[in-house]
């Protein structure tokens, strides 16, 4: 029944199969680059794409209109200069005061913005691709932020784009804090597949004190992330592991399902 | 050999998996992204050769898990698995009835993800699932399922449009005209 063509295809898939599953990861991430960049000629179609109906609006939109944006900005930038000189004065005086306790100085981060060029394909994994990487300075295991809060760390880099593995995914977990007196620990682990903007956290102590609405930022611990990036809010707490620990839901500050730009955080 | 149903399978084969990945409606209003490749696989199956359904298979593969967070080549097997037993029975099965297409693309498209599951499963690999697996599953075998039959007419129309057609053979024959009257001489 089986004709010797088709022996000769079934052998072919199994062949190609082996090889690729036998490859050491780092030359297997080597061609998934090679073959990501075939589709760079579509990145610059989509992009103008998206960018044509922008330049439609904005080539049609009222001077009336532009002017009131202008007022509106004008007064944005005033209030934020203010804002910057009340800053620097709590910076000069955290950094007097670090220097008589002789305390380690918080070594400053650095942003990068990046745009959100992809999404995964397969509905397993939660990770995006952006179009920053090593060429730009960027390297595995970098925190990933919006400015509304934390987002996921790379997990992968190439020269001209890297993956973002998000909050929710298996692949990415965060030592977190909630934001109360007794400064409760937990590790932020998977999500419901359906709803990308609630996360668990796990681990928490049986005594912790949770309520709806408590801030919940990383701990710092881990060495990935620095402690205090803002990851979303306590929704509701329930006991899990038969009684012996607490689990949280956390609304996440970030919206990822709608990512665009993203910052990457550079020491 | 023509090569233009080969090319035009993996063009839009190509279009497809880049499509799923920068098109995100779908996703965020059903929770799911729909797979195109399976439904893709069946049309193949049926319409094309063993070499194109097996480079079909193995493009598509690759360029689906070049965008994921999968092990590259994980998605060449199920692809492979879906596509080649319609093409071993293509004879028996009634490639132009809108409901055949919408039974194999639905097969195909619940077939190829749970494969997928099971090796990466089993591989020791951690992906996202949970009940909310069970409808992401459901979105995308009726997304495949409807997406073959357009599938179908989309191929017929580039290859009506597009492509050369064989000789058609027409009733006349020379050889066999019926000469009237009397031979001249």
């Amino acid at each position: 029944m089986l004709k010797q063509k088709n022996y000769l295809a079934v052998g072919a898939v199994v062949l190609v199969v082996v090889l690729l599953m036998s490859l050491p990861s780092r030359a297997t991430s080597r061609l998934k680059l090679a073959i990501g960049s075939w589709f760079l000629p579509l990145f610059g179609l989509a992009g103008a794409a998206q960018q044509l109906p922008a330049d439609l609006a904005d080539s049609v939109l009222p001077r009336r209109e532009l002017l009131k944006q202008v007022d509106a900005l004008r007064r944005e930038n005033q209030q934020l200069k203010e804002q910057q000189i009340q800053t620097a004065a709590i910076v000069r005086e955290n950094n007097q005061l670090h220097a008589l306790l002789d305390w380690q100085q918080n070594v400053p981060w650095k942003f990068k913005p990046a745009n959100v060029v992809l999404r995964d394909p397969a509905n397993w994994w939660r990770t995006v691709l952006i179009d920053m990487g090593s060429r730009d300075g960027i390297q595995t295991n970098m925190p990933v932020m919006t400015p509304d809060g934390l987002v996921g760390r790379v997990s992968a880099v190439n020269y001209l784009n890297s993956q973002v593995v998000l909050i929710g995914d298996q692949n990415c977990r965060v030592s977190a804090l909630v934001d109360n007196t007794a400064q409760d620990m937990g590790v932020l682990i998977a999500s419901d597949p359906l709803d990308n903007s609630l996360v668990q956290i796990g681990y928490l102590s049986t005594k912790a004190n949770l309520k709806a609405g408590q801030n919940v930022v990383t701990s710092g611990l881990g060495g990935v992330f620095p402690r205090g990036i803002p990851i979303g809010k306590i929704v509701d707490a329930q006991s899990a592991e038969n009684g012996l620990a607490t689990e949280a839901r956390v609304k996440l500050n970030a919206n990822l399902g709608a990512l665009e730009q993203v910052l990457v955080l550079i020491k | 050999m023509n090569f233009f149903k080969p090319a035009l399978i993996l063009g839009f084969a190509f279009l497809a998996v880049f499509g799923e990945a920068t098109l995100t409606g779908l996703r965020e209003f059903l929770g799911a992204q729909v797979d195109l490749l399976p439904a893709l696989m069946v049309y193949a199956a049926l319409n094309a050769d063993i070499v194109t359904l097996t480079l079909l298979a193995v493009c598509g593969g690759l360029w689906f898990d070049s965008f994921s967070a999968n092990p590259l080549g994980i998605s060449i097997l199920p692809l492979f698995i879906a596509g080649f037993p319609v093409y071993l029975q293509r004879g028996l099965i009634l490639r132009d009835s809108p409901f055949a297409q919408l039974a194999l693309g639905a097969a195909a498209s619940a077939l190829v993800p749970g494969l997928v599951l099971l090796v990466l499963l089993n591989g020791g690999k951690e992906p996202l699932i949970g009940w909310g697996t069970l409808w992401q599953l459901v979105v995308m075998t009726v997304g495949g399922a409807l997406a073959t039959p357009v599938i179908f007419a989309l191929g017929e129309w580039c290859g009506g449009a597009l492509g050369y057609r064989l000789r058609t053979q027409v009733s006349f024959r020379d050889d066999r005209e019926i000469r009237r009257g009397r031979k001249l001489k």
